[in-house]
């Protein structure tokens, strides 16, 4: 038996080279040419998740990303840290997808696939950070979701305790699979890919799928799924009067009280 | 196709009282209102809504919608949808504004995936474009390193707003509005999650979100200990809160919930003073929307000197205890 477990990753680009990431202000088209690309970190904690649910009650961790070709790297890490199988879900019709494109895509897919009794997504990407794509996958498939998720205890194998994060505390909710939680930073510290495991990736699953593989209606992806339209981006200064100051404490400590006087802090 | 009028605050209620949020959400609202020339309504659902429709009215509502309802006594994605799913049918509003909260987070996708609408989260600023009418939103983007700018066709416009980003219009108890008791059904049964408990996490003190003036502490700190004398000691004189970068949090020297960036709380106060943080991108996306920023710092080359508008180049042993006891001798007059 076992469980089926799904996990969403998405590739971004690395959070350390984001102000390299240039905007052509013209076209509004982003260059990330050269920005190293990983798996949105709190998709390793979605899939650290998965993994530990699989070595307590057994099953199979299926990973899934639509993405552009090289966000199968991203899929091969996963299998490198643990999981069975990689399904790309890559085609140009699925390009220029807002979060409801994107929530589509996925639910077509997993349609496809067939029954999961968890799905796990991080609670946002580091990108563009919208924390749309579960809930609405959820809204989909029709089946309970907690966003938020900082821990998860198993009642029983069909039962579930999770802790949500609220503004100033937490919540904790009981839910039955089928189930999809969105899960924030501090729930795990995800694994790292060991030699071994990293030697039998070429073993694993690998399925690419373009839109007409999993019966996606081109009305409902990519760009004409899209009620979202960016109509730019562009960077963000913040025109701050500066100030800095060097030379002695005692010069430093007045200027500062000068300065914190002025701003109506005393 | 029905006609969408008017604004929509989808309203929230704190320890029983009009939230924050919800009231820069109705400053915000009452300036598309009128751009529009249409209405400004606000839903209010919770087991018990007391005074908060009149605070509503008082921040800038015309209508108020007050639902009540004991599965509405904590936020539940599976019963508050149903609420406003109903609501947002009735009276089909062009333009929906939500709080970028535990509870918007959650909610707006949803109800933007069930009525077929786009839906901006996390929007700092929203204007309406006179031509078509439409919602232009703002957005932060890449930790804040850009921002994006959207627009939608879809209808109605939904978006999420981040807290602090609007300002409340002044309190009026005089002002006009009308409250409605709103009845709707809630069927318990498609409540597929079942809230064990609500914990509150007391911050000691003011919260950082709330604070007008926040000291926040980096690796640089060395250990728990100044965070609890040195930089609690400024933050007390000056009625504000200690907050963090990532790396203490980690290290456990503070909670989790003091560390402020793009996987913590991103905050907003009037005097953000940084201390021995070295302002990488990912702690300044959660603290650029401050009004002004203060950094100490020993490296005159770190890049927190270029976010913030004054600095000091200093060792903050020296630098904050002197700092400290300079604004109390002050203080005693
Ligand atoms: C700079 C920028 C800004 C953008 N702003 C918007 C916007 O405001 N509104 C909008 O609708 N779209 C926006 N988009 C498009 C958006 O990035 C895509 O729709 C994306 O596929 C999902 O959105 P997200 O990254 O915000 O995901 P989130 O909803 O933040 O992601 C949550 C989780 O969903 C899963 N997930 C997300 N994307 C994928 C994927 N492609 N494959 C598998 N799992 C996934 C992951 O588990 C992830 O942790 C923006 C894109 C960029 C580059
Ligand atoms: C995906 C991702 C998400 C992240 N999210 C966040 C986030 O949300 N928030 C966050 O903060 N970080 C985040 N980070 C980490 C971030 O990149 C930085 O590593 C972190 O912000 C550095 O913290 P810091 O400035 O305290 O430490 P450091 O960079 O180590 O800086 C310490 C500073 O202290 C100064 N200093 C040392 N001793 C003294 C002294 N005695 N007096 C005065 N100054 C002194 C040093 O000159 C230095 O500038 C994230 C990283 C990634 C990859």
């Amino acid at each position: 038996m076992g469980l089926e477990i799904l996990v969403c990753i998405k590739q971004v680009p690395h959070p350390d080279h984001f102000s390299e990431i240039r905007l052509d202000v013209g076209s509004g088209h982003i260059i990330r040419e050269g920005v190293p690309a990983i798996i949105n970190p709190l998709d390793r904690n979605a899939l650290e998740e998965g993994l530990r649910v699989k070595e307590r009650f057994s099953g199979k961790v299926t990973v899934i990303s639509m993405g552009p070709p090289q966000a199968q790297k991203a899929l091969e890490e996963a299998l490198a840290m643990g999981a069975d199988r990689g399904i790309l879900l890559c085609d140009v019709a699925f390009a220029g997808a807002d979060t409801l494109a994107t929530a589509n895509t996925l639910f077509y897919a997993v349609r496809k696939l067939g029954k999961f009794d968890l799905i796990y997504c991080g609670n946002e990407t580091v990108d563009s950070g919208t924390a749309q794509v579960g809930p609405q996958l959820a809204e989909l498939l029709d089946i309970p979701q907690v966003s938020g998720v900082q821990e998860v205890a198993f009642v029983d194998e069909k039962t579930l305790e999770v802790r949500r994060a609220l503004e100033h505390g937490y919540m904790k909710v009981r839910l039955k699979l089928p189930a999809l939680l969105c899960v924030t930073r501090g729930i795990n510290r995800p694994r790292l890919p060991t030699v071994q495991s990293i030697m039998e990736v070429a073993q694993k699953e690998m399925i690419i799928w373009k839109a007409k593989d999993i019966g996606a209606p081109p009305e409902s992806i990519g760009l004409k799924g899209s009620p979202t339209c960016a109509a730019g981006v562009y960077e963000h200064k913040v025109g701050r009067r500066r100030e800095i100051m060097q030379g002695s404490t005692e010069e430093q400590v007045q200027r500062t009280v000068a300065r914190l006087k002025e701003l109506g802090a005393i | 196709m029905a006609e969408y009028k008017g604004i929509l605050v989808c309203g929230e209620l704190a320890d029983g009282k009009l939230a924050s949020i919800t009231t820069e959400l109705l400053g915000c609202g009452r300036k598309l209102a009128n751009e529009l020339k249409e209405n400004l309504s606000c839903l209010l659902a919770s087991d018990a809504v007391g005074g908060a429709p009149k605070e509503a009215i008082a921040f800038g509502a015309d209508k108020v919608y007050a639902v009540e309802h004991p599965a509405l006594k904590e936020y539940q994605a599976d019963s508050y949808m149903q609420v406003v799913g109903k609501l947002v049918k009735d009276i089909s509003p062009r333009v929906i504004l939500i709080g970028q909260t535990s509870m918007g987070r959650d909610l707006a996708p949803r109800l933007a995936f069930r009525l077929g609408a786009s839906v901006t989260t996390d929007c700092l600023d929203l204007r309406i474009d006179p031509g078509t009418k439409l919602l232009v939103q703002t957005r932060p983007v890449y930790g804040g390193n850009a921002q994006a700018v959207f627009t939608s066709e879809s209808m109605p416009q939904m978006v999420t707003v981040r807290t602090k980003a609007m300002s409340p219009l002044e309190r009026d108890a005089s002002r006009k509005g009308e409250v409605i008791p709103t009845k709707i059904d809630i069927d318990t049964s498609k409540v597929r999650t079942k809230i064990l408990e609500t914990v509150k996490e007391e911050a000691v003190g003011i919260k950082l979100e709330d604070a007008p003036v926040i000291v926040s502490g980096g690796r640089g700190m060395g250990g728990p200990q100044p965070f609890q004398t040195i930089l609690k000691a400024l933050a007390d004189l000056l009625h504000g809160a200690v907050g963090a970068s990532r790396p203490p949090a980690d290290n456990g020297w503070v909670p989790e919930g003091l560390h402020i960036g793009l996987t913590g709380k991103i905050v907003a106060p009037d005097i953000y003073i940084a201390i021995a943080i070295s302002g990488a991108s990912q702690h300044t996306a959660g603290c650029s929307g401050s009004k002004h920023i203060i950094a100490i710092n020993k490296d005159p080359e770190a890049n927190i000197f270029r976010e913030a508008e004054f600095g000091v180049v200093g060792k903050y042993e020296e630098v904050v205890p002197a700092l400290t006891n300079k604004l109390k001798e002050l203080l005693a007059g």
